[in-house]
């Protein structure tokens, strides 16, 4: 039982590193953004493609948020700036990138799927009340709620946090202040984009990298967002880790519809709560 | 019979009363005016009384039947239209295309799907009548979003008559426009609303003594007069509100 | 502007029935692709374009189509086209009328993430169902439809002809459709919900029928199209087939009818010429999105109208 909350957590946590700059980017910036699974995808390539080559797992992890991060950054800066609040275009102009990257990424690294090794360090399993539970997925957990930490205290205790929230809450006033929210919208979709490449990276020795990722992951993303709530990020982290729980106690009780009462409890919280559990009611 | 009777009407917003028990019934008048200062009240005892929002305690009666949480489009039934205090259109349609939907919401026809809309003779005659009576004929074609402010804050009033009400809702008609314009716009509501009861907001104290049978002041979002414009004027609690100034 | 409307669709109704004659096999079936994607495209317009509810999940009607004659069609107890398309429309139209009583609860953002949801719930079930659906093997051998005359639906040139009278009279009934009073209104809907919910609208009844009315015409496409495959799979019901629904009326052009049709011919022949000539036709694909959300603002509809004006 306990092994399965860890499990289910260490799924979370992954949702987490997708969801919370998903989560942002609706919040802060109105942004529909369906080529984040696509981030989460490319990351865990680079990141194969890089600690293979230097060995380093870690390197990998990190160069494969940067990549990712900047390629999000670009797209904010030049293209996805201009598309402001057009819901529909946002949806062309992200779905074209899902095409772009789903390309890329078979081009590059083939159609079949790879899978990323663990950092020695992290190899083994360790001896929980009785039952071993891989070393590994608890690294997961640990990384995870890391940088749950730390984007916290960025976003409560820093000035650029707080720019940022307020920037949730009403956009146009932070602009009057004389803010450069376009410096700050885009440092944060860039911010995102890092998070969710890192988590592909992170994620790859237990999840792999191929070809149909980018959707799937895509639609947990969603999920997560539309629950915990649009624009917080501690709405993000509750619904990644209810989500996380809800897919692995689901795939463990009844596996056939697992995602079926995922996709239930989407349409429960949209028909009483559409702001999500945590998000500002609009 | 009461054309509209309002019982203690209570509308909080969080920590905010904005309607702060407001009880009044309208039977014989036709031309109410309701001022007040900003942030009196007055536009959400409108929403309120529209079914835009619902009290947090009170009753609305409209024409003896109670109200108070039927939506919009029911109390529509009942013979209530309203306008608006910020221009509400619909910008991407034409100005006859407006008409045609505000007589179109008391009739069935408005859920046909395979009569064609050039095909409803009756309505387009109609609504082509009214615009003419409201010198707006010659721009019936134009998009909304094509016309000055004030053919559009005309548009928001003939839209209220259009749907053929007992009871129409003016929330500040003559906002933003200037004073010819607000001299045009009031004259035409003297004259082409003799027969509807007109519950009007107004900021400008001229019009709103001018044309007025009953004032209605809110303030803080309570009633401290309702009477003829003269036991008004008199009022002493309407002095203190206004701080003073001359009432005309 | 009228005037080129009426030269316009007679010659486009002699191209659709006359050039067919001479085509070979596989630009036949990739016209009659065409034809298939231009109802699901123009009947997701409706909600769309004219009432202003972004969707991304209309293939859930198509896939519902499209299954319930894989399900029927193979089980080989009703093998008359006629019970079978009418058994198909009908459970369109008990999910579209589920789906958009609760979907129409919420508008915007909400109402594009609930229609992914259910879209999503019954794409899981097609999945994990094996039992009826075959899962992810899908339903395969699906015969062209029995008329009950001595017309052979397997040959392309009748199948053809067969899709295009669903075509022309899908096409015509939604053309009816948006000069109706009931269109009027929806497109008042969209400007402002408000005003008419004063006027004496019930709007949620409006979105309501709006949403059922264009899930059947997407789920009219989903039949001819299992038809057209022989093959049913998830894929019927995929979150790509609700998105490329969107796209075709966005590079068309929403609220016009006519542009996510011509979308509709445009995403089709990308996606099958341009696959014949290389392999990374999503690339390709995926810049044109771009391009025209960049540069060309309302899809070409948009960009015709401006050139109309001058």
């Amino acid at each position: 039982m306990l092994i399965q909350i860890l499990n289910g957590l260490s799924f979370g946590f992954l949702l987490f590193l997708l969801g919370s700059g998903l989560s942002l980017m609706f919040g802060l910036m109105g942004i529909v953004n369906l080529s984040h699974g696509s981030y989460f995808m490319l990351g865990a390539y680079f990141g194969l493609s890089v600690s293979k080559w230097t060995g380093s797992f870690w390197l990998g992890a990190a160069l494969g948020g940067v990549i990712t991060g900047v390629v999000g950054g670009l797209t904010e800066r030049f293209l996805l700036r201009y598309v402001h609040l057009r819901h529909l275009d946002q949806v062309l102009l992200t779905f074209g990138f899902v095409y772009i990257f789903m390309d890329l990424s078979k081009w590059f690294w083939g159609g079949d799927p790879l899978s990323l090794s663990k950092p020695a360090l992290l190899n083994g399993s360790i001896d929980i009340f009785g039952d071993s539970f891989p070393v590994y997925r608890l690294a997961i957990i640990i990384i995870g709620f890391l940088i749950a930490v730390l984007l916290w205290l960025f976003q409560e205790k820093t000035l650029i946090g707080a720019i940022v929230r307020a920037g949730v809450d009403d956009r146009q006033m932070v602009t009057g202040l004389g803010i450069n929210i376009n410096l700050i919208s885009t440092g944060v979709f860039a911010l995102g984009a890092f998070m969710a490449g890192f988590g592909g990276v992170v994620g790859g020795p237990i999840l792999g990298a191929y070809q149909g990722m980018d959707l799937e992951v895509l639609i947990l993303a969603l999920v997560v967002v539309v629950v915990g709530g649009l624009g917080s990020l501690k709405g993000a982290l509750l619904g990644s880790l209810l989500i996380g729980m809800l897919d692995n106690f689901g795939k463990a009780l009844f596996p056939d519809f697992a995602m079926v009462t995922i996709f239930l409890a989407m349409a429960v919280i949209l028909l009483l709560k559409p702001s999500g559990l945590l998000g500002k009611p609009s | 019979m009461e054309a509209l009777r309002v019982e203690n009407l209570i509308k909080d917003f969080g920590g905010l009363r904005a309607v702060n028990s407001i009880s009044f019934s309208v039977r014989e008048e036709k031309r109410i005016v309701i001022i007040g200062p900003n942030g009196a009240g007055k536009t959400t005892l409108f929403n309120l009384i529209s079914g835009n929002l619902f009290p947090s305690s009170g009753k609305i009666h409209l024409y003896s039947k109670e109200s108070t949480r039927l939506p919009p489009y029911e109390r529509a039934k009942l013979g209530l239209a309203r306008t608006y205090q910020v221009t509400n259109l619909f910008f991407s349609l034409s100005v006859l295309d407006n008409v045609l939907l505000a007589m179109l919401g008391q009739s069935d026809s408005k859920f046909t799907m395979i009569k064609k809309c050039s095909a409803l003779k009756g309505f387009l005659e109609e609504s082509e009548e009214l615009l003419a009576l409201w010198n707006l004929k010659e721009k019936q074609h134009h998009l909304v979003r094509q016309l000055s402010h004030g053919e559009q804050r005309r548009l928001e009033v003939i839209l209220g008559i259009a749907s053929k009400s007992k009871i129409l809702l003016l929330d500040e008609p003559t906002s933003g426009l200037g004073k010819d314009e607000t001299n045009l716009l009031i004259n035409s509501i003297r004259e082409h609303l003799k027969d509807i009861v007109v519950l009007m907001i107004e900021h400008d104290m001229q019009v709103a003594f001018s044309i007025a049978e009953r004032i209605i002041v809110l303030h803080h979002g309570q009633i401290i007069a309702d009477g003829s414009p003269d036991e008004v004027r008199m009022s002493p609690g309407v002095r203190e509100a206004y701080l003073g100034a001359s009432l005309p | 502007m009228n005037r080129g409307k009426s030269i316009a669709i007679p010659l486009i109704l002699l191209v659709l029935i006359i050039v067919p004659l001479f085509l070979p096999t596989y630009s036949l079936n990739l016209l009659t692709l065409i034809l298939i994607f231009g109802i699901f495209a123009a009947s997701l317009d409706l909600l769309v374009g004219y009432t202003g509810l972004y969707s991304l999940g209309h293939a859930a009607f198509w896939g519902t189509g499209a299954y319930l004659i894989g399900i029927l069609s193979t089980r080989g107890l009703i093998t008359n086209f006629l019970p079978l398309f009418l058994l198909a429309i009908l459970a369109v139209a008990i999910v579209a009328t589920i789906f958009g009583a609760l979907a129409t609860k919420v508008t915007g953002i909400y109402f594009l993430m609930i229609t992914f949801c259910f879209n999503q719930v019954l794409f899981v079930i097609a999945w994990k169902w094996r039992a009826v659906t075959r899962g992810d093997d899908g339903i395969p051998g699906i015969v062209r439809p029995d008329l009950g005359i001595s017309l052979n639906l397997g040959d392309e040139l009748n199948f053809y002809y067969f899709c295009l009278l669903f075509f022309l009279a899908s096409a015509w009934t939604m053309v009816r459709i948006t000069e109706s009073p009931f269109c009027k209104a929806l497109v008042g809907i969209r400007d402002s919900e408000s005003r008419m919910q004063t006027l004496g609208f019930p709007t949620r009844m409006f979105k309501l029928l709006c949403f059922v009315v264009s899930g059947l015409f997407a789920g009219v496409a989903g039949i001819l199209s299992a038809y057209y495959n022989g093959f049913v799979s998830p894929l019927d019901l995929s979150l790509v087939l609700s998105g490329e629904g969107l796209i075709m009326n966005i590079i068309g052009g929403v609220g016009t009818l006519w542009g996510p049709i011509v979308g509709a011919a445009v995403i089709t022949l990308l996606k099958h010429l341009v696959s014949g000539y290389t392999v990374h036709w999503p690339l390709i694909v995926g810049g044109i999105f771009i391009l025209v959300v960049m540069f060309a603002r309302g899809g070409i509809a948009g960009a015709l109208k401006e050139r109309w004006k001058r």
